[in-house]
């Protein structure tokens, strides 16, 4: 019974942060409160880490909350797996899910929009993390649209996602010599298909690791 | 004066070919009540087949256009070569308007002559039949080329019957991708003439390339190639291949478009942190930026006056087509049908807005009458893109998805004919219809 509570608490950390950076998006002056969280947000996605890999490749909005609901429902008779996370350290659990999400390279989109949705906000995050702790390391941005609509607006379409998450990780303390974007409009889809089960793949951003 | 001058032509063109058919044709729509006529198989005096039909590539322009009806060769109950051997009667019972005969003749090559390449001369004369006359006859003295003499025929007839210059001695301008195993994506710029056929490659790369464009004398092109890592703005000269850098900003370098005049270059980028429209000085290189709005501004196309650009922004919430003077800068919204109207490119009399257009979720290639309030769907498939208007304003050629690959399509800007062109390997797009090349 208490894995279902820590399950419930961490989730609502997780969403508490997510408020928090929503309003931050937008907004430099917040910057360092939101570095401030950055570990305990971390540590609130760990414990959902594995769940979050999973929702994370659905792009849709409505992942994380779908997810949440199911390992609330399921948290009675998941209590073996949870029993073995739980007796880990604080700084392995911490690791081990920093990388999950640092696993997490493609960000999804609405169709001509270029809003960074919400499920893409923990793993975005560890990038940040993972970017200030090495200032060395530098990334490459490719956006992506999908193959409707015309081809140079598209350009442009995937222009404004990868800004839209280079905005995000530079508000989140990343320096802008460590991020290059490019977009490769419709140009180079990730799924070659022509119904919107690939279209939904191809809307995308990419992170390369340089 | 004028002979010379179509001979001088006909070398030109017979510099670099290359006898590869890229793209076939399909017709998917007739054309409504095209006019009936038959185009006789040519005479030939010399030795040996002639390596070419050229009766039957102008019957097979001739109908593509949709306002002409060819008549079979098994339905010719005589083949005549001159008019004088012409009996009306056999044609008018046949139901045939007009009439085309010629001959070809072998042209002796000169003792000076380097080359073996045989030269020919064509004589041809379109007649009517029911005022049992002759409208027209021509002579092409000299000749290598037989597919270019032909689609010259049939520029001629065309005009002669309905007014219009032809565009059958023009060329299409595409983007072909292919797979190959050990490169993968191979991207092909490729020029192929009106009917598809000759297609060449002017320049390939396995990172893409878009936004193909022509020069108003089509002797250069521009397109976008990401071949060094990065969207640039290329130039090249068609004939000899040479190429330069336009542009390398960073960011966006995308949709160039040359001014009528030749003399300046639209185009997109977004170096300034967000796309706008710039014009280039092709002599000077200088930029001047033309749009300023946060939201997405592109694919600019110059009206044929050079005096404004058409372009794309969804600066009003979603994409529509603007117009902006090239002085003034001020900026007027043309499309308020539907949430997406993209882009658009003006027809050559200025009173046509070509686009793709965007209702129940399908994208088709629409035109608006921009004097009164006249708007069509010119395709009914449903990723229909990059519409190109021919040089007589009469067809748009235009990119779709065809048994889920990409194809060419064409279509009479009234509707009348449709046709679609796809490639015999891998796909195709982009396609942009070149100006008059002589």
């Amino acid at each position: 019974m208490s894995k279902y509570f820590l399950v419930v608490y961490v989730y609502s950390i997780v969403q508490a942060n997510n408020v928090v950076l929503n309003g931050l998006i937008d907004s430099n002056k917040e910057l360092n409160m939101s570095n401030m969280k950055n570990n305990r947000k971390l540590l609130a996605a760990l414990a959902l880490g594995v769940v979050l890999v999973g929702c994370q490749s659905q792009p849709s909005e409505e992942a994380v909350d779908t997810a949440a609901a199911e390992v609330i429902e399921s948290g009675s008779h998941d209590v073996a797996g949870m029993t073995d996370a739980a007796v880990k350290s604080e700084e392995a659990l911490a690791a081990e899910a920093a990388q999950a999400l640092l696993s997490l390279t493609v960000f999804y989109f609405d169709f001509d929009q270029a809003n960074v949705m919400s499920n893409s906000y923990d793993a975005l995050q560890a990038h940040a993390a993972f970017l200030n702790s090495n200032p060395a390391a530098a990334i490459r941005l490719e956006g992506h649209a999908d193959e409707r609509g015309t081809r140079e607006y598209n350009i442009a379409l995937g222009e404004r996602r990868a800004k839209a998450v280079e905005k995000f990780l530079l508000v989140n303390g990343v320096s802008a010599s460590q991020v290059e974007t490019i977009s490769y409009g419709e140009e180079n889809p990730a799924e070659g298909g022509h119904g919107e089960g690939s279209w939904a793949k191809n809307r995308r951003v990419e992170i390369v690791y340089k | 004066m004028h002979l010379l001058k179509v001979m001088m032509v006909f070398f030109l063109m017979q510099v670099c070919v290359v006898a590869q058919a890229q793209l076939r044709i399909e017709v998917t729509k007739g054309g409504d009540n095209p006019t009936p006529i038959a185009i006789v198989p040519f005479s030939w005096s010399g030795e040996g087949l002639l390596k070419e039909d050229l009766a039957g590539v102008v019957a097979a322009d001739m109908g593509r256009s949709g306002q002409f009806k060819p008549m079979a060769r098994a339905e010719m109950l005589s083949q005549p070569s001159v008019s004088s051997e012409v009996f009306y009667r056999d044609w008018r019972i046949m139901g045939v308007d007009y009439l085309v005969v010629g001959r070809i003749t072998p042209v002796p090559s000169s003792p000076q002559a380097s080359s073996s390449v045989p030269v020919y001369r064509v004589n041809y004369e379109l007649m009517d039949v029911r005022a049992e006359k002759s409208v027209a006859s021509w002579k092409i003295a000299s000749v290598t080329d037989l597919r270019a003499a032909a689609h010259h025929i049939s520029d001629m007839v065309y005009q002669k019957l309905t007014g219009l210059r032809g565009v059958f001695s023009t060329k299409l301008m595409y983007i072909s991708v292919e797979r190959d195993g050990a490169k993968g994506k191979v991207y092909k710029l490729q020029v192929a003439d009106a009917d598809g056929q000759r297609s060449q490659t002017l320049f390939q790369s396995t990172e893409p390339v878009m936004s193909p464009v022509w020069s108003p004398d089509g002797k250069r092109i521009a397109y976008v190639s990401f071949a060094t890592g990065r969207p640039a703005i290329y130039i090249q000269n068609r004939l000899t291949g040479k190429k330069i850098k336009l542009t390398g900003f960073k960011g966006i370098n995308g949709a160039p478009d040359w001014s009528p005049d030749g003399q300046k270059m639209a185009m997109v980028l977004s170096k300034d942190g967000n796309p706008e429209i710039y014009i280039m000085n092709l002599k000077t290189r200088d930029l001047r930026r033309l749009t300023h709005h946060y939201a997405i501004d592109t694919e600019p196309r110059w009206t044929k006056d050079g005096a404004s650009l058409v372009f794309t922004s969804n600066r009003g919430g979603s994409p529509q087509v603007y117009k902006v003077d090239v002085v003034t800068g001020r900026v007027t919204r043309l499309t308020f049908r539907g949430n997406y109207n993209a882009r658009a490119q003006v027809s050559p009399d200025g009173h046509d807005l070509v686009m793709v257009h965007r209702e129940n979720e399908q994208f088709h290639i629409s035109v608006q009458n921009l004097q009164r309030d006249l708007f069509a769907n010119l395709t009914k498939t449903s990723l229909d893109e990059s519409p190109s208007i021919s040089p007589n304003g009469s067809m748009v050629i235009y990119a779709t998805q065809h048994n889920n690959k990409g194809v060419l399509g064409a279509v009479a800007i009234n509707g009348n004919i449709k046709y679609l062109l796809p490639a015999l390997r891998g796909e195709v797009r982009e396609p942009v219809w070149s100006p008059y090349l002589n």
